[in-house]
């Protein structure tokens, strides 16, 4: 058996995962397939101890594509990281980008992912043509807006609950420099922040704030937002970007490294920083769209305990003003709650994925370490204040939301549990997470 | 680089045929499973391998195929230059001591028939000057051990051999390279528990594929392996009788 978790290295299950360059037979019989573990809790671990998982991490072959029309089919286990280095040269690059670029396919459907440019192009399951998957009942499947419709809504932020992702198509999107060109601005306190944020996406395809959450009274929400595009060719550096080197964190970290002290100073320095730091510069996109990458295993900086992100999606426009956020942001210096990185980003519509994330409004991501019942505590109270607004939670971060929080926000859940029960009487698909947020069986 | 891969459908050998394809190498894949051999080759022709991906069967069971497979190969490639062999079997000590069938077929496998067929890649490389052989061997055979007796001994038998080749042939140009992987994260080691170190296929292709273009006569993999295996190597028979690794 091996210790599997996700990213947040909590909760641990001790588990068998089942590698095989042949997807269709590694995941035939198995409850749940998971991608790079890159979700941050428990949604890619099995639904008990001792239980089984496949990995799609050696299904990566690209099977098709089409350089003219920017369409790419690639076996589940294929990186975003890979999709950069083939696509980048070609002038194509995926139309979404989350954090960071460890993650697969399959994984980037089964979360639909959002990234900066969510206002504009949605989430990643927009821009999936089709899917081929192993339904419960053995069948291999293809699922796309027009086969199988109702499945393929339902598997877009489906968490791997409705089948076995094995193949994805995307369309990908058109640049004309694999470059970015960036600006920052400073934001004194959260009403800033937020119509900062908000006017920067009228004329930005890329956007998002990193948040001091540390920081009191007058500086709450004091900040930096970030705005992108794709450079113009005359502007970029010739050639492609290169490869970055990377650093790791050769060992885990004892829990005091990240305490409220250093954490503090990390979020005050880093403020500071930026006030003196040039605000407009052409980037290399990896450390615009993933500048934690460069950090391997960053996570182990959190020492044994792990981390805990958790993400939310607070509803707002215009009108509201910032009350909700600041009601929020409230909540968490009440309960004390210290984030290492707290990220902020303004969302567009909805899109066609059933229980997909993002809704309009203002999410929060936050970095926290895990620290037992007091971190339990602190996310119940921050779920009772987004249930309040009536925002959502985010799944591919969570590991400690109460069923009963999850259904109270979740009046999606019913008709996406009813789609998944037609396409698997039997409940064989199953994760920690269906058992400890949908009821599932262990 | 012109290179011939043996064993390039799977795990590490798929992963270095990919960083090869991504530097635009000319490839040509030898294999025994004619489908898994052709979505290989359409993934790293999109990859960027310089013109198509040729394949060719061959299976390391039979010693019969090695010399027309790397004929045609040679034709396809109009001339390798680079010949990796990641091919081989695994199988615990306890599954081979229980099928006496199954531990010949991995001594052949492993052990003399990789031989034959590198034989057979090094007279031809050497016929044009010389160029690079790359087997994969394994930290396995740096020491005898309780779990893997007989996979260690043919990993034993190939270092030894790579060895060998280096010695006897450097001179007239011929780069031996001998890869010793500790554990990678692949379908050969699923189900075992990983130890410290446990790598993934793509980080340990990039260090291969730059010990091919220095000619590093011998590559651990990770790096850190090389380290562990001078103290295993160094540590007495009374102390390597107890331990259980």
């Amino acid at each position: 058996m091996t210790r599997l978790s996700g990213w947040g290295r909590f909760p641990v299950v001790e588990g068998f995962e089942r590698l095989s360059p042949d997807l269709g037979a590694a995941c035939r019989g198995v409850s749940l397939t998971r991608g790079l573990g890159r979700s941050y809790g428990d949604a890619s671990l099995p639904s008990c101890v001792g239980g089984e998982v496949a990995a799609t991490r050696l299904g990566n072959c690209i099977l098709a594509f089409d350089r003219e029309r920017g369409v790419l089919r690639a076996e589940a286990g294929f990186t975003l990281e890979e999709l950069d280095a083939i696509g980048r040269p070609a002038g194509w690059v995926s139309p979404v980008c989350p954090g960071t670029s460890q993650v697969t396919l399959g994984g980037m459907v089964a979360c639909d992912v959002h990234g900066k440019n969510h206002h504009r192009r949605g989430t990643f399951g927009e821009h999936v043509t089709s899917l081929r998957m192993l339904v419960a009942d053995g069948r291999v499947l293809e699922v796309s807006p027009t086969e199988e419709p109702e499945l393929f809504a339902a598997t877009l932020g489906g968490m791997g609950l409705t089948g076995h992702l094995l193949e994805v198509e995307v369309q990908l999107e058109r640049v004309n420099s694999p470059w970015i060109a960036a600006e920052q601005e400073i934001a004194s306190d959260l009403e800033d922040l937020v119509l900062r944020l908000r006017q920067a996406s009228q004329t930005w395809p890329y956007t998002t704030a990193w948040v001091n959450a540390l920081a009191r009274g007058r500086g709450m929400g004091q900040g930096v937002v970030t705005k992108g595009r794709w450079a113009e060719p005359e502007r970029s550096p010739r050639g492609n970007p290169p490869r970055l080197r990377r650093m790791g964190v050769p060992v885990e970290c004892p829990g005091w490294v990240l305490g409220p002290v250093s954490m503090r100073a990390f979020n005050a320095g880093f403020y500071a920083a930026h006030k003196f730091k040039r605000q407009r510069r052409v980037m290399h996109p990896d450390r615009f769209f993933y500048p934690l990458d460069v950090l391997r295993n960053w996570n182990r900086m959190y020492g044994r305990q792990g981390l805990i992100q958790y993400q939310c999606v607070i509803p707002m426009d215009a009108e509201d003003g910032v009350a909700p956020i600041t009601r929020f942001f409230e909540t968490l210096i009440g309960c004390g709650g210290g984030s290492l990185l707290t990220v902020l980003k303004d969302c567009g519509p909805a899109g066609t994925g059933m229980m997909s994330f993002p809704r309009p409004g203002v999410s929060v991501a936050l970095d926290l370490p895990m620290r037992g019942r007091s971190t339990q505590a602190l996310v119940d109270a921050l779920n009772r204040s987004v249930l309040a607004e009536g925002g959502r939670i985010y799944l591919a971060k969570d590991a400690l939301t109460r069923a009963e929080d999850f259904h109270a926000m979740e009046p999606r859940l019913e008709g996406w549990n009813a789609v998944r029960r037609r396409w698997d009487p039997e409940g064989t698909l199953k994760s920690a997470l269906s058992v400890r947020l949908l009821g599932d069986e262990a | 680089m012109k290179a011939v891969l043996l064993g390039a459908t799977n795990g590490l050998g798929r992963a270095l045929a990919q960083e090869m394809a991504s530097r635009g190498a000319q490839l040509c894949l030898l294999g025994r499973n004619l489908q898994a051999l052709e979505k290989s080759a359409k993934d790293l022709e999109i990859r960027g391998a310089g013109g198509s991906v040729a394949t060719v069967p061959c299976d390391l069971l039979n010693r019969e195929c090695f010399d027309r497979a790397l004929q045609d190969a040679d034709a396809a490639l109009e001339g390798f230059d680079t010949v990796v062999v990641t091919a081989g079997v695994f199988g615990t000590q306890d599954e081979l001591e229980a099928d006496l069938e199954r531990a010949s077929d991995l001594l052949m496998t492993n052990f003399t028939n990789t031989v034959m067929f590198c034989e057979l890649a090094r007279k031809q490389l050497l016929k044009r000057g010389g160029g690079t052989l790359c087997v994969f061997s394994s930290v396995a055979g740096d020491r005898g051990r309780k779990p893997a007796v007989l996979y260690g001994a043919t990993k034993a038998g190939i270092s030894h051999y790579m060895e060998g080749l280096d010695h006897r042939y450097h001179e007239e140009g011929l780069s031996a390279v001998l890869v010793k992987p500790g554990f990678v994260k692949t379908s050969m080691t699923a189900g075992m528990k990983p130890s410290l170190f446990a790598a993934e296929p793509a980080s340990v292709a990039r260090t291969v594929l730059n010990a091919i273009h220095k000619g590093k006569p011998v590559v651990y993999v990770p790096g850190v392996w090389s380290l562990v295996m001078l103290v295993i190597r160094w540590l007495p028979r009374f102390v390597m009788r107890r331990v259980g690794f």
